[in-house]
């Protein structure tokens, strides 16, 4: 990738200014350019990074960089707090009417993922808020955009109001409101046709429907692969509309995703939500600080935190700890654990959560191929039950039945075990330190971690 | 103004149409940019480090990207040097032939590479939301209206409605397009409509994908695949895979054309939603870096609205005022 985290990037200022007595002005102002580039290189718009950078340099400049004994990483800390504080704080959430249907208006220009974050949403509404929404297709300029939210419908099982192609944008919003009402639905989702912000018509259509409409919500879908122009895009949509909340589409890509700090900037307005997958299931609330080490390249440890905590068993965990402490693990607890992760997601995405990932050697270009992890659980599955307890008894004739018998090759059943008696030693190490500081960590523990 | 010249020269063996259709779709764009580029010559007279760092900005502002950006300033900074230009209107003619020379490869290398006889596939491949299907409809289009016998293929069986757009084209361009259902295997597509181009002697297969991002490793396998079927059935092809990229995307692009270029061989980039205010500047640093030329160009909704790109028509788009105003000086 050419794109390097901001701490790869101060790192050859750091390297010489190290052993210097302290840093000088000119060494903030060239760590101040870097700090600019990482940005620009993440596509936050120009102007805001030179606001950014305006401010963040007062505080470097102000002695807080200046006399701390680790300069390179008080800059990203003031670097990463400043992002944090412009990206707004705290998390967002939507709005709720005081008298149902509570109305939410999507727009955004053409290809952002709005039809598919419309979907998203009404699951979300549903399965989070225990709601029941009533989507309404309103797209009747791209062909099969209705048909498009219909197919969603159908495998949510939430209700689509469409007119068809032929009827206005603005007499379909008007019948859904009245089918909303008398349904007892109690949000209503407009998903609108995707329109250039320079589109005057269509432009003017959303006016009409928000005249009409009087939404609670006006969601601005955005692309997070868009580069600078999305000052332009959010300023207009903002002006004429007034939005209430960003919506951050494809953020599951490797996208640096500046377009969030820009388009924050310039319309005031929060971020809810992320886009994070294909899958209807796959919207996620925002959270402005993990977005900030995001754009930093700093990695995203919260999320992973969090995506295995919803993902494995609390009680599972526990047994294994025993397990791992007292080295009885077994390829049996080897293959849940296999689940487990699997459960959690791709695993190049998993990855990509952990700072430095992009740092390691060997690891910059690596492409987590999903596939291996079903090998080993053919290899594992391959094995008897007695082999599976006691992993020692599988000699050579014992591995080439395993080879055999899960389609790989005995050099792949070789390196297999010999990972699994690696990770055994070095687990017995791990709870061997934690036991020596006489801490009992509690909750939560990574597995293979 | 000797580079204004050929630029000028070069369009004019085009079609009134063709240079009309690229300045107005670039507009919008040209407003921005160009509006900016005069006002930097009318504020700095002198050109100095300020100007340059002016200069700077308006490019990464138009996506072109921070490397690519400070290669081209070190050289303009050079050749100002050496050709002792210290007005600021004297370097802008300069700017402008450095981001021409950028955009320029070999001759040819933009049309599509079309078989004499027999057929020819074309595979599109890009991101979610970018305009493939939309773009293969107006490409049909294009085909058909010159005579020759278009197919499609629905290849992207797993986005809702995908098929269904596929086939409102296929009817508004009447040409046929092979499908099955949503959530088939879309090589099995592939495999069906290759086998339909050869019995009804298509001239044209436009092969539809499913937008993916190029970090989903087993959806570029999938992609992987689906060449590997086409290439199979008909050997030489596909003989234009083309990355349909979106000119409001900003440095990722350049990931896409690389990863897509490493999975798939592609042959050139379709750059749509240009008529909006987005430069698509990173196309610069993908052809910079990657050498994968930019083929054709959206400028507009309408069916009509897909354009062969003529790098020299892209700049005078963006530069149209500029242009106008040397001729006016000259005569």
């Amino acid at each position: 990738m050419a794109f390097e985290g901001l701490a790869e990037r101060l790192q050859g200022t750091l390297n010489k200014i190290r052993g210097k007595g302290k840093v000088s002005e000119a060494d903030v102002k060239e760590m101040m350019r870097e700090v600019r580039f990482a940005l620009l290189e993440a596509d936050v718009n120009f102007k805001v990074v030179k606001e950014f950078i305006t401010s963040v340099k007062e505080r470097a400049v102000g002695q807080e960089v200046l006399k701390s004994l680790t300069p390179g990483q008080q800059v990203i800390k003031v670097v990463n707090e400043e992002l944090t504080a412009l990206m707004g704080g705290e998390q967002s959430k939507i709005a709720v009417a005081n008298k149902p249907p509570t109305i939410v208006m999507m727009a955004g220009l053409q290809g952002a993922g709005k039809t598919t974050t419309t979907a998203k949403l009404a699951n979300h509404l549903r399965k989070k808020h225990n709601r029941k929404p009533l989507m309404v297709a309103a797209d009747i300029y791209r062909p099969a955009a209705i048909k498009q939210l219909e197919t969603l419908g159908k495998q949510l099982d939430i209700p689509v109001f469409s007119m068809g192609d032929q009827v206005s944008p603005v007499e379909i919003t008007k019948n859904a409101l009245a089918k909303a009402k008398e349904e007892h639905h109690d949000y209503v989702l407009i998903d609108t046709a995707g329109r250039l912000h320079v589109d005057e018509d269509l432009m003017k259509e959303l006016d009409d429907i928000k005249a009409l409409a009087d939404p609670d919500e006006i969601l601005l879908v955005v692309d997070a692969m868009t580069g600078q122009d999305a000052v332009n895009v959010a300023e207009s949509f903002n002006e004429r509309l007034g939005i209430t909340g960003i919506v951050l589409t494809k953020l599951d890509g490797d996208t640096r995703g500046g377009a969030a700090l820009s388009v924050k900037a310039v319309t005031g307005t929060p971020i809810k939500f992320a886009g994070m997958g294909e899958k209807v299931d796959a919207l996620e609330p925002f959270y402005p600080d993990r977005m900030a080490s995001r754009i930093l390249g700093m990695g995203d440890v919260l999320t992973l935190i969090e995506k295995a905590q919803t993902n494995v068993d609390e009680a599972k965990a526990k047994e294994l700890e025993r397990k791992m402490r007292t080295n009885e693990l077994t390829f049996d607890d080897f293959l849940e654990q296999l689940e487990q992760v699997k459960s959690m997601g791709p695993l190049d995405e998993l990855l990509g959560m952990l700072p430095g990932a992009g740092k390691m050697k060997g690891m910059k270009n690596i492409q987590v191929d999903d596939k291996q992890l079903v090998h080993v659980e053919a290899i594992v599955k391959s094995m008897t039950k007695a082999e599976k307890q006691d992993p020692a008894i599988i000699n050579s004739s014992r591995r080439r039945r395993i080879a055999k018998g899960s389609g790989t090759s005995v050099q792949e059943v070789n390196r297999l075990i010999k990972q699994f008696s690696e990770m055994k030693k070095m687990m017995k190490q791990m709870t061997g330190m934690q036991k020596g500081k006489g801490k009992k960590k509690g909750g939560f523990k990574l597995p293979f971690m | 103004m000797n580079f204004f010249k050929k630029i000028k020269e070069k369009i004019s063996s085009q079609t009134e149409t063709v240079t009309e259709k690229f300045r107005e779709g670039l507009t919008k764009t040209r407003d921005s940019f160009v509006g900016k580029m005069n006002d930097l010559v009318k504020n700095y007279r002198k050109v100095d480090e300020e100007f340059f760092e002016e200069l700077e900005e308006i490019l990464i502002s138009a996506d072109v990207g921070v490397h690519t950006v400070m290669e081209l300033i070190d050289e303009l900074k050079d050749e100002a040097r050496t050709r002792n230009i210290r007005e600021a209107h004297d370097i802008q003619p300069l700017i402008t032939e450095k981001l021409a020379e950028l955009l320029e490869g070999a001759e040819g290398e933009t049309k599509l590479k079309v078989q004499e006889d027999g057929l020819t596939v074309i595979l599109f491949v890009g991101v979610n939301g970018v305009g493939k299907t939309t773009t293969i409809g107006k490409m049909a289009h294009k085909f058909k209206q010159e005579g020759k016998k278009v197919l499609l293929a629905a290849g992207d069986t797993f986005r809702a409605g995908a098929i269904e757009q596929l086939e409102v084209w296929g009817q508004r361009v009447d040409v046929d397009v092979i499908k099955q259902q949503a959530g088939s295997d879309p090589a099995a597509v592939m495999f069906d409509a290759l086998q339909a181009a050869k019995s009804r002697n298509a001239d044209i297969l436009l092969c539809d994908t499913a937008g993916r991002l190029q970090n989903k490793v087993n959806l570029m396998k999938e992609l992987e695949k689906v060449k590997r079927v086409i290439t199979r059935e008909i050997p030489g092809a596909p003989h234009e895979v083309l990355l349909v990229l979106d000119a409001t995307t900003g440095q990722n692009a350049m990931s896409q054309a690389k990863t897509f270029g490493q999975a798939t061989d592609v042959s050139g980039i379709i750059l749509t939603k240009l008529d909006g205010t987005a430069k698509g500047g990173i196309v610069l640093a993908i052809r910079h870096e990657l050498d994968i030329p930019v083929k054709f160009v959206g400028l507009g909704e309408g069916m009509d609205d897909l354009q062969e790109f003529v790098p020299e028509q892209y700049v005078h788009g963006l530069f149209a005022d500029v242009l106008d105003e040397a001729e006016a000086a000259e005569n």
